[in-house]
């Protein structure tokens, strides 16, 4: 009972980590399938974890002997994974069913990713974070091929299982480089040991390899390889939790990691993020202008906003951290709604996932083209949608710490990106209906797209409530 | 008592509310829809007019400071507000948008037959973003309204336009954003420089010279890209040419002078050194497209075409006058900005009258309406004249104003931009000759109707403003008078600043 105090702070991830436990049991005992049970028991996991998050706000506090933190910056990105996560469980379920891929695995592996993803987040040691890391990555390796008996699902869970194995390696061999040279695993230790000032080289060469390992896993270019296969192979549920709730999660280790830690070194590891976040905003922009399948091009998509959500980072500053959260806000919204869109892609009944079968997608069914048409604007940053402000904060940190060039080229590249964003409206508006696609019958997807374009679309009335709570979570990560 | 009803606000998200209005409750059969659509449109986009005639009156023309202010928190703590406000130079622009609108609605109202609806929330999302834009007092909140437009003009000319209408609406798109991305991060160092986007306490704070020629650079980026000026002006004949008619007449009376206000607004008084040192670059360019552009004018088959290379050659005239900074030029320049909106609106709106009967632009499919067509032969060479710049229209006074205040400045230059009314005779009485004179020779041309009671409806209005702005132009110079010699005085005393620091350091 003595521990008890030093576990509390990870209350919600020992509730999540038991439900799935129970889960798992309840759906290899029972003797009939519970894999709709199951979700609905995982999701409501998740929002009683969201719910201790939130109820924790404005507090602070160290578990496991200061291997674990929380406080408000951790909050905040567990808050976001959970949303991600637990819409995207219920936006896939009727896909999942319609395929006959529904099993109780599914909410399981993805309640223990999500598990992973918040040890991630609130890792305050470099094995911690290895463990966390270690824990989504592996549920992910099995959700990508949850499909068993579809080549392309497996082709793309092997790739994403070799590709992610050589990054945790690549990872794992950096750490251990900066165990050996700054002496401790503990994060506040490594602050401590480089800002005394005669930190090795070694401690940089082992950042080095750690961002190596981190920019796989947010999908950065040039470690982006895996990504337009692996989300064009996996079913579209996964693919839809592939694009948002881990990359939240490994880039706000990413922050974490360089805004606590490694924050001594900043200028070091400025000039490799800001290479990073130019490669991937151009990979992003360029890759995608050739793709004919939607997940294809969401993965360049992704790649894009990842890199624009890597300029605030390059920043180094509270502001920079300000911004990229908002980014995350925004782009989880964004990327929820066009995966419901994309999830509801069906013609005679069968899920299509090619761009041209929006051809005319104005005329056949209004409301979802108009819903697309509003995330497509937004991504492409244009005014008054939602993603205008996300870029408009990380730019406006890389020019306050004199970024310049930095903001230009990513200005231009978003003027690139806009070009295939507007290819999709395009066909949705300006093309004749070829085929036409099958109405969306899954209320769980009409109301998520709904909400999702209702908040792109109004986020500039009132855009002052998510600045200043990103803006406190930032405070507390700069601070701590 | 009248600035505390937040009149702006009203005049710029009506039309918004409308545009909901119209998604949310029509409902009906298609041509129900397509009526009702059509009808709240033409209110509201009519209430709104009437509301900001308002404005107009309310308007205190003796003050030089911004009038009808509102201001509200937008993003707490940021230096980042919703802050709105018209003085002398924004109050006409406000104007022009909402009386065009509602012409725009009846000029459509028979030639767009397929989704009426969708087009109508387009023009009226589109009147709030130009209003909201021309009432912007927040760079950022500017910023937002004027990349915002690009959105449904997008929409206006890839839907409803002519066959190269995809290729046409890329083009407008990328180009113009193109511009205006450079223009925001120039905005952010403005604003990390000065701690607020508030465009009253920007035009009060110095920039360094240096980061004075990098900011104007970046500027002249997005607002050259809008005017447009001569070389980047090849977006805008495509899509005119493309643009459905009302789309024409908004691009040609609105949106063109988003950049010429964007000069008026940011560039000059906010970076007054820089657009000193630029003056001669602004010049050179202006003198190009008026010459340039007119002789290109010359050579077109298209009839839009040759109205939109026009309307860069006016355009031309406007940019001379703004750099050339004297209180006449840069009336004039008002002035040919507000007489151009309407009459190359005018003028677009006669290609839509024989486009919607022939379907063809081409010039030489026409000829000798004057015989069947007199009241449209007489209306189109109006408007033809007011283009050229024949006095008792409103077309005399800007170009006059400019030519004057520029003779000031330089003769060559003013030598130069004279060639342009000259030109601009040219090009026009050639377009007009072919179109209606000549022998009435083609069958479907002789079927060709006379203006209808709805088209007379449309063109009574502008016939009056144009003769009211050229024979009594005081109605209009008198509310910009101050704020203009306010512009021009606050610009000559940081020069002066400017120049005494530099004597001052050697």
């Amino acid at each position: 009972m003595t521990d008890l105090p030093s576990m509390l702070p990870a209350l919600p991830e020992i509730v999540l980590a038991l439900v799935a436990m129970g889960l798992l049991m309840y759906g290899v005992f029972s003797k009939t399938d519970r894999a709709d049970l199951c979700t609905h028991g995982a999701v409501a996991a998740m929002v009683a974890a969201a719910v201790l998050e939130v109820l924790g706000i404005g507090t602070a506090a160290e578990g496991f002997f200061g291997q674990f933190v929380v406080n408000d910056f951790t909050r905040f990105a567990k808050l976001l994974i959970l949303v991600a996560a637990a819409v995207t469980l219920v936006m896939g379920r009727r896909w999942l069913a319609t395929e006959g891929v529904q099993r109780f695995e599914f909410p399981v592996l993805m309640t223990l990713s999500v598990v992973g993803m918040m040890l991630m987040v609130s890792a305050n040691d470099l094995i911690g974070m290895y463990l966390g890391l270690e824990l989504q990555s592996l549920a992910l390796y099995v959700l990508a091929t949850i499909q068993r008996d579809n080549v392309r699902a497996t082709e793309a869970g092997l790739k994403y299982f070799v590709l992610g194995a050589l990054a945790s390696g690549l990872l794992l061999y950096g750490a251990s480089l900066v165990y050996g040279f700054a002496g401790t695993t503990s994060f506040p230790g490594i602050q401590e040991a480089i800002a005394s000032g005669n930190a090795h080289l070694g401690v940089v060469v082992g950042l080095v390899f750690v961002m190596a390992g981190l920019s796989f896993k947010v999908s950065a270019a040039p470690f982006h390889m895996w990504t337009p296969d692996v989300y064009e192979g996996a079913p579209t549920p996964v693919t839809a939790l592939f694009a948002v709730a881990p990359k939240v999660a490994a880039l706000c280790l990413f922050l974490r990691l360089l805004m606590d830690p490694f924050v001594g070194l900043v200028a070091d590891w400025q000039q490799v993020v800001s290479v990073i976040a130019l490669l991937s905003m151009i990979v992003g922009s360029f890759g995608a202008i050739a793709q004919d399948n939607i997940k294809r091009l969401m993965a360049y998509s992704s790649i894009g906003h990842m890199g624009f959500a890597l300029v605030g980072l390059a920043a180094g500053t509270a502001d920079g951290v300000r911004g990229v959260l908002v980014y995350l806000v925004i782009y989880l919204f964004m990327n929820v709604g066009t995966f419901a869109i994309i999830l509801a892609m069906r013609q005679q009944g069968r899920p299509v996932e090619g761009i041209k079968d929006l051809a005319g997608l104005g005329r056949t069914r209004p409301l979802v083209a108009v819903a697309m048409g509003i995330f497509m604007f937004s991504m492409a940053g244009i005014p008054p949608l939602a993603g205008f402000f996300a870029k408009f904060y990380v730019f406006m940190a890389a020019v306050e710490v004199g970024l310049i060039w930095l903001a230009i080229l990513g200005v231009l590249a978003s003027v690139v990106s806009a070009f295939y964003y507007l290819r999709i409206v395009k066909v949705m508006y300006f093309d004749e209906p070829l085929e036409g696609l099958d109405p969306v019958c899954s209320p769980a997807l009409r109301i998520t797209m709904g909400v999702a374009a209702a908040v792109v679309l109004f986020f500039c009335v009132a855009p002052g409530w998510v600045v200043g709570t990103a803006e406190t979570a930032a405070a507390a990560l700069v601070a701590g | 008592m009248i600035e505390d009803i937040s009149l702006l606000s009203i005049i710029t998200f009506l039309p918004l509310f409308g545009a909901g209005c119209i998604l949310l409750l029509v409902r009906g059969t298609e041509t129900e829809v397509a009526a009702n659509s059509r009808w709240v449109a033409l209110w509201t986009s009519g209430v709104t007019f009437v509301l900001s005639l308002g404005v107009w009156i309310g308007f205190d023309p003796t003050r030089a400071d911004f009038q009808f202010v509102e201001m509200v928190e937008w993003l707490p703590g940021q230096g980042i507000g919703y802050h709105m406000g018209v003085d002398g130079i924004s109050l006409f622009f406000v104007l022009l948008a909402t009386f065009l609108t509602p012409l725009c609605v009846l000029a459509s109202w028979e030639s767009i037959k397929t989704r009426v609806r969708e087009y109508m929330v387009a023009f009226l999302v589109l009147e709030t973003m130009m209003v909201g834009m021309f009432c912007a007092l927040d760079y950022v909140l500017f910023y937002v309204f004027f990349e915002g437009v690009l959105i449904p003009m997008f929409l206006i000319i890839g839907i409803w336009g002519g066959p190269r209408r995809i290729y046409a609406a890329f083009k407008f798109f990328l180009y113009t954003l193109l511009g205006s991305v450079l223009m925001l991060v120039a905005l952010l160092a403005m604003y990390l420089h000065a701690g607020t986007t508030d465009i009253p306490t920007l035009m009060t704070t110095h920039f360094p010279a240096a980061m004075q020629t990098w900011l104007f650079l970046a500027l002249l980026a997005s607002f050259a890209v809008k005017v447009p000026m001569w070389p980047v002006h090849t977006w805008l004949p495509d899509a005119h040419v493309e643009a459905p008619t009302a789309g024409s007449v908004i691009l040609a009376g609105v949106l063109l002078k988003m950049g010429a206000y964007g000069f008026l607004r940011f560039s000059v008084p906010m970076l007054p050194e820089a657009t000193a040192e630029f003056a001669g670059l602004i010049f050179g360019l202006s003198i190009i497209a008026v010459i340039y552009t007119s002789l290109v004018a010359l050579a077109q088959e298209d009839m839009k075409k040759l109205i939109a290379y026009s309307s860069v050659a006016h355009m031309g005239f406007v940019t001379a006058g703004i750099f050339a900074m004297t209180q006449q030029s840069v009336e004039g320049a008002i002035y040919q900005m507000l007489s151009h909106g309407i009459v190359s609106g005018a003028l677009f709106l006669c290609v839509g009258v024989i486009y919607d009967r022939l379907h063809t632009r081409e010039i030489a499919r026409y000829g000798g309406l004057a015989h069947n067509m007199p009241k449209y032969a007489l209306v189109f060479m109006l408007f033809m004249m007011a283009s050229v710049g024949l006095p008792g229209t409103s077309g005399f006074v800007g170009e006059f104003l400019v030519m004057l205040g520029v003779f000031q400045v330089s003769s060559v230059v003013a030598l130069f931009v004279a060639t342009g009314v000259i030109l601009g005779a040219v090009y026009m009485l050639y377009l007009y000759r072919r179109v209606v004179f000549g022998k009435l020779e083609k069958a479907d041309v002789k079927a060709m109707l006379d203006l209808s009671p709805r088209e007379m409806a449309i063109f009574a209005p502008l016939v009056v403003l144009v003769l009211w702005m050229g024979i009594y132009p005081s109605s209009f110079l008198g509310p910009m008078h101050v704020s203009v010699e306010n512009l021009i005085s606050t610009y000559e005393a940081a020069l002066q600043a400017a120049g005494g620091v530099s004597v001052a350091v050697q």
